[in-house]
C-alpha cells in the first residue's frame, strides 16, 4: 500500500491547519471530562506530545478546553499520547511531595498490532497491511468486542484504527477506568490464547472442557478461516506453508497428510483431510482434548494482545485524532464496529492529513447561499450575522472533509456514555432517596 | 463443656471466642503481654514455616500430594494449628505438647510479629504476602466443607447465590467452564455471583464462567475469593504498619531481632556490584558460553544475531550485565555497538534506547537502582510472547526446541534427558542447576540456584575466574541462607548489638538446606 504522494516535509505546514480547523477539540474535551462528575478529571489527565525533531515531552496537562486548544495550536505536536488521570496536575508533578503523585484512573486499553502476527501471515510483514490480512483485525475486533461486552459487562468501547498497522480499543466505562493493575492484567490474560515467544512452536493448546469464551471465539475464527487462511494466505498451498502447519500436528497425522498431499494439491481439500484425520483421532483416542485443528485455526487467527499495554494504569497510548507521524500521516480515527462486521475495505480508514487539508480547500458554493436566506428570515443584525457565520464555519470545517463521519461516530459514542451516566446518577439518587 | 484448665483457666474461658476457628484473617492484633523469648521463638518458627512454604512452592506443584503432605508435616512439627476438626475435648485436654488453643494463639501472634519485620520495603512485603497467602490457601483447602462455610460466615463474605432456574439455564456453560462439574453436581452445589474484580485469579486462568462482569463460582472454589480478600487486607495492613514502625524500632530489645529477621530471607540481590569495571566487553562472548545461565546465553545470542532485543529482553539481560559488573559507560557502548549493526542508527539509539539503559543504572527518572532479576522473577513474571527472547528457557521454551538447543551445545544425551525430566516436573531452577553441572563437568553444583547472577558468580569461582575478579565469600549484612553445604556464617556488622549475640546462632535455623 503506497503513499508516494505524501511528502513528510509538508507535515509542518499541514499540522497548524489541522489543529486550527479540523481537530475536534470540543468532542475531545467532552470525552475526557466524562461529564465533570469527578472534580479535576480533565485537569489531572496526562498528555504527552512528540514535537518536531523527535522532541518528546511528558506530563502535559490543561485546565480548560481553551487552554488545550491554545497549547496544541502553539506546539503543533506530531503525535499525541493520552496517559492516566493522576492525583495532581501532571504539569505540576515536580512540586508534589515525592511518593504522593500517583496515577489513579485510566481507560482500559488494548493494542492489536499486526507485526505480532508476522509468523502467521504470508501477504505482508512488519508495518505493511493489506485488505487480506486486515481480516485479522476484523476477527480480533469481533472476538474482543463480544467478550468485553458480554463477559465483562463493559458497555462503552471506543475502537480506533491506530494509523498504521493495527487497532486500539479504549474501554471507557467508569468501572474500567477504576481497575487496578492486577485487574487489568487479569482481563488481558483472560483474553489471551496465543502464548509463547520465538522459542515456542505450538502457541495454542486446548484441553477439555473448552471454556465458553474459547468456543465463542472459535466460532468467529471458523467463520473466516477458510476464506482468509486457506485461500487468502495460502496456508496449505506451498511447501513452506504446509511444513509450518504440519509442525503443529502429532506424528501420525503428519505422516498421513504428507502422503496425501503428494497427490492432493487443492488447498481446501487438503484442509478438509486434515480436519477429518483430527476428528477421527479424537473419536478413537482414549485421552481427551485432541483439538489440533482448532489449535491451528487459533494460532493463525486469534487476536494477539500486548498484555503490557493493557496492564499499566500509567501507560501512554496514542490518542484518537492524533496524526500518525510515520508514512502516510494518517489520522487515528474512530471506527464503528458496524463497519467491521460488514467487511468494509480497509482503504476507507486511510484518512490522511493531506487528504483532509485538500478537502478543506475545496469551495462549497451552496453553503453561503443557504446561510444568507436563513439569516434574512431571522432578521438578525449584520454584526451578529457575521459572528454567527464565522462560528458556524469553524464549527463545520471538518464537515467538509472525510473526517466528518468519524467525528460523528465519536459524537454518537459520547452521547451513549452520557446517557449511561445520567441513568447511573438517577439510580444512585433513587437509592439515596433524593427526590 | 468441661475445662480442665491447667494453667490458664480464666484466659481460656474469655478468649474462647477469639480463637473459635483454626483459621483467621488476622484482623485484630493480639492484645496481651508476652515475654521476649516467646516473642522471638514465635517469630523464628513462623519464619521457618514460611521459608518451607517458599521452597516447597518452587519444587512442587501446589496441588500435589507431595506438596500438601510435606507442608502439613512442617506445620505440625512447628506446632501451628492445622486441623479444623478439633473437638472441644482436645481443645483444652492436656496432651503432649501445646494445646490447640496455644497453637492458634501462636499463629496469631507470630503473624503480627512478622508484619513488623516485613513491612519496610516493597520486596519484603511482596515476599511476606506471597508466602502467607500460600500458607493460608493450603490451610483453607484442608478444611472440610462445613468449616469452610463457617469461616465465610464468620468473616462476612456474603455473595449472592444463583437460583435453581438460573443454574439450569446456564448448565452447559457452567459445566464447560468449571472444572469437575457435571449436570448433577451443578444442581447440588451452590454457585456464587462474585464481581470479577474480586475473583481475579479465577478469571485470569479462565477457571470459571464469566458473564456481565460477574464470575460464577462454585462453593468449592471460594478459597480464591477469600485469598483475594486476604491479600488486599494484608497489603493495606502492611502499609499501615510501616508507618508506625519508627515507634517500634525505637525499642532496643526488638530492633535487632526485627532487622535480622527481615534480612535473613531476601538473600543476596546482587545490587551491590563488587566487580564493577572488572569485565571487559570482549570477554562477554566467551563468558556467555562458559558462565552465563541458559537464559542469558540465549538473550546474548539473539542480541548478536538480530542486533536487537525487545524491552523485556533488554531489561532482563541489561540488569544481569550490570550485576556481573558492567559500568554504565560499558553498557551504553555494548548496546549501542550492537544495535547500530541492525536497523537502528546512532542517533536513534541515543534518543530512544540510551535513556532506558541509564534508567536501569538509576541515572534517570525515579533514580531507582534496579536490581537484576532473580530466577523467581524471571520464571513467574512477564512471560515472553512472539518476538521475545527473555524468560526462563526451562520454563518458557518448547521442550523439543530446548532439547535441540542443548544438543547443539554438546551436552551429553543422558544429561539432556535428566534436564527434560526436571522440566517436565516443573523444577526449572533444578534443571538449570543440572545445566550448570553438565557444562562445568561436575557432579554436584554445591549451591541452590535462585539467581542468574549467582550462577555467574559460582561459575567464575569454579573456573578460577577472570584474574581481576575477587572471590566474594563473605556476604555483607545479609545471610546467604541459600548457600548450602558449608553453612555460610554471618559476617558481623560493626554495629552488632549485645542482644544479637545473645540470641545465639539464628542462622543455624536456616542454613540447613
Amino acid at each position: 500500500m503506497s503513499n508516494s504522494d505524501y511528502d513528510p516535509a509538508c507535515l509542518p505546514d499541514l499540522l497548524p491547519l489541522y489543529y486550527r480547523r479540523l481537530f475536534p477539540f470540543s468532542q475531545y474535551y467532552r470525552w475526557l471530562s466524562y461529564g465533570g462528575v469527578t472534580k479535576n478529571y480533565f485537569q489531572n489527565r496526562e498528555f504527552s506530545f512528540t514535537l518536531k525533531d523527535d522532541i518528546y515531552v511528558r506530563y502535559q496537562s490543561f485546565s480548560t478546553q481553551n487552554e488545550l486548544e491554545k497549547e496544541m495550536q502553539k506546539m503543533n505536536p506530531y503525535k499525541i499520547d493520552i496517559g492516566a488521570v493522576y492525583s495532581h496536575r501532571p504539569s505540576q508533578h515536580n512540586t508534589v511531595k515525592s511518593g504522593t503523585f500517583q496515577a489513579l484512573e485510566k481507560e482500559l486499553v488494548f493494542d492489536i498490532d499486526m507485526t505480532d502476527y508476522d509468523d502467521v501471515r504470508s501477504c505482508c510483514s512488519a508495518a505493511d497491511i493489506c485488505s487480506k490480512c486486515w481480516t485479522l483485525m476484523t476477527i480480533a475486533i469481533r472476538i474482543l468486542d463480544r467478550a468485553l461486552r458480554e463477559d465483562f459487562g463493559f458497555q462503552h468501547l471506543l475502537w480506533v484504527y491506530s494509523g498504521r498497522r493495527g487497532v486500539h480499543c479504549w474501554v471507557c466505562d467508569e468501572a474500567a477506568r477504576k481497575l487496578s493493575v492486577a485487574a487489568r492484567s487479569a482481563v488481558a490474560e483472560y483474553l489471551s490464547l496465543v502464548k509463547g515467544g520465538e522459542e515456542t512452536v505450538k502457541k495454542v493448546v486446548l484441553s477439555d472442557p473448552i471454556h465458553p469464551f474459547i468456543s465463542q471465539s472459535l466460532s468467529v475464527v471458523e467463520h473466516y478461516f477458510l476464506q482468509y487462511a486457506i485461500v487468502g494466505q495460502e496456508l496449505l498451498s506451498s511447501k513452506e506453508g504446509v511444513d509450518k502447519v504440519l509442525n503443529l500436528l502429532p506424528e501420525d497425522i503428519l505422516c498421513d497428510l504428507l502422503l496425501h498431499y503428494q497427490s492432493e494439491k487443492n488447498p481446501t481439500k487438503r484442509w478438509e483431510r486434515l480436519k477429518t484425520l483430527v476428528h477421527q483421532k479424537r473419536a478413537t483416542s482414549k485421552k481427551g482434548g485432541q483439538y489440533f485443528d482448532k489449535e491451528i485455526m487459533l494460532q493463525y487467527c486469534y487476536p494477539r494482545l500486548d498484555v503490557n499495554v493493557s496492564k499499566g494504569v500509567n501507560h501512554l497510548l496514542k490518542s484518537p485524532f492524533s496524526v500518525h507521524p510515520k508514512t502516510g500521516k494518517r489520522i487515528i480515527i474512530v471506527i464503528e464496529v458496524y463497519f467491521i462486521f460488514h467487511n468494509i475495505d480497509i482503504y476507507i480508514f486511510l484518512i490522511t492529513l493531506f487528504l483532509i487539508c485538500e478537502e478543506l480547500d475545496k469551495p462549497r458554493p451552496d453553503e453561503e447561499e443557504e446561510d444568507d436566506t436563513k439569516d434574512k428570515e431571522n432578521e438578525i443584525e449584520a454584526g451578529e450575522r457575521r459572528k454567527i457565520r464565522v462560528y458556524k464555519a469553524s464549527f463545520t470545517y471538518f464537515k467538509r472533509t472525510s473526517l466528518a463521519k468519524y467525528i460523528k461516530l465519536f459524537d454518537q459514542f459520547l452521547d451513549s456514555v452520557a446517557r449511561s451516566r445520567k441513568g447511573d446518577m438517577l439510580k444512585k439518587s433513587d437509592l439515596q432517596k433524593d427526590f | 463443656m468441661q475445662f480442665s484448665g491447667r494453667r490458664r483457666k480464666l484466659a481460656v474461658h474469655s478468649q474462647n471466642d477469639l480463637y473459635s476457628h483454626c483459621l483467621q484473617l488476622y484482623v485484630q492484633p493480639p492484645l496481651e503481654n508476652i515475654s521476649l523469648s516467646e516473642f522471638e521463638t514465635f517469630a523464628v518458627e513462623r519464619l521457618k514455616l514460611l521459608k518451607t512454604v517458599e521452597n516447597l512452592g518452587v519444587s512442587y506443584v501446589k496441588t500435589t500430594e507431595q506438596y500438601t503432605k510435606k507442608l502439613h508435616a512442617e506445620i505440625s512439627n512447628l506446632n501451628f494449628p492445622h486441623k479444623a476438626e478439633v473437638d472441644e475435648a482436645s481443645f483444652t485436654k492436656s496432651q503432649v505438647g501445646p494445646s490447640e488453643y496455644e497453637k492458634r494463639r501462636k499463629d496469631h501472634i507470630s503473624h503480627f510479629i512478622l508484619r513488623l519485620a516485613y513491612c519496610q520495603t516493597e520486596d519484603l512485603r511482596r515476599w511476606f504476602i506471597q508466602q502467607e497467602m500460600d500458607l493460608f490457601r493450603h490451610r483453607f483447602n484442608d478444611l472440610s466443607s462445613k468449616y469452610k462455610t463457617e469461616f465465610l460466615h464468620k468473616n462476612n463474605l456474603k455473595y449472592d447465590t444463583l437460583s435453581a432456574d438460573e443454574k439450569m439455564n446456564l448448565k452447559d456453560q457452567l459445566i464447560n467452564s468449571t472444572f469437575g462439574f457435571s449436570g448433577i453436581t451443578i444442581v447440588e452445589q451452590d454457585f456464587y455471583k462474585v464481581p470479577f474484580q474480586d475473583a481475579l485469579d479465577l478469571i485470569r486462568t479462565r477457571k470459571v464462567f464469566l458473564r456481565g462482569g460477574y464470575a460464577y463460582i462454585p462453593h468449592q472454589d471460594i478459597v480464591t475469593i477469600v485469598l483475594n480478600d486476604f491479600r488486599t487486607r494484608l497489603s493495606k495492613a502492611l502499609a499501615l504498619t510501616a508507618r508506625s514502625l519508627p515507634a517500634v524500632q525505637s525499642d532496643e530489645r526488638l530492633q535487632p531481632l526485627l532487622n535480622h529477621l527481615s534480612h535473613a530471607y531476601v538473600g543476596q540481590d546482587y545490587s551491590i556490584q563488587k566487580n564493577i569495571g572488572k569485565i571487559s566487553l570482549e570477554q562477554i562472548d566467551p563468558l556467555s558460553a562458559k558462565s552465563f545461565p541458559l537464559c542469558m546465553r540465549q538473550l546474548h545470542k539473539s542480541l548478536r544475531e538480530n542486533h536487537h532485543l525487545r524491552h523485556g529482553g533488554r531489561m532482563q539481560y541489561g540488569l544481569f550485565l550490570k550485576g556481573i559488573g558492567l559500568t554504565l559507560e560499558q553498557a551504553l557502548q555494548f548496546w549501542r555497538s550492537e544495535f547500530i549493526r541492525g536497523k537502528v542508527d546512532a542517533d536513534k539509539f541515543d534518543k530512544a534506547y540510551a535513556y532506558s539503559i541509564r534508567h536501569m543504572f538509576g541515572k534517570e527518572g525515579k533514580r531507582t537502582d534496579y536490581t537484576p532479576y532473580s530466577c523467581m522473577k524471571v520464571i513467574l513474571s512477564n512471560p515472553p510472547s512472539q518476538g521475545d527472547y527473555h524468560g526462563c528457557p526451562f520454563r518458557h521454551s518448547d521442550p523439543e526446541l530446548l532439547k535441540q538447543k542443548l544438543q547443539s551445545y554438546k551436552l551429553s544425551p543422558s544429561g539432556i534427558v535428566q534436564i527434560l525430566e526436571l522440566v517436565k516436573g516443573m523444577h526449572y531452577q533444578l534443571a538449570c542447576q543440572k545445566y550448570f553441572e553438565l557444562t562445568h563437568n561436575i557432579e554436584d553444583a554445591g549451591f541452590s540456584l535462585n539467581h542468574p547472577n549467582q550462577y555467574f558468580m559460582e561459575s567464575q569461582r569454579l573456573l578460577g575466574g577472570v584474574k581481576e575478579i575477587k572471590k566474594e565469600v563473605e556476604v555483607p549484612q545479609k545471610v546467604q541462607e541459600n548457600s548450602v553445604t558449608n553453612g555460610t556464617s554471618v559476617s558481623r556488622q560493626p554495629n552488632t548489638t549485645q542482644a544479637m549475640e545473645e540470641m545465639g546462632d539464628l542462622d543455624s535455623y536456616f542454613a540447613d538446606e
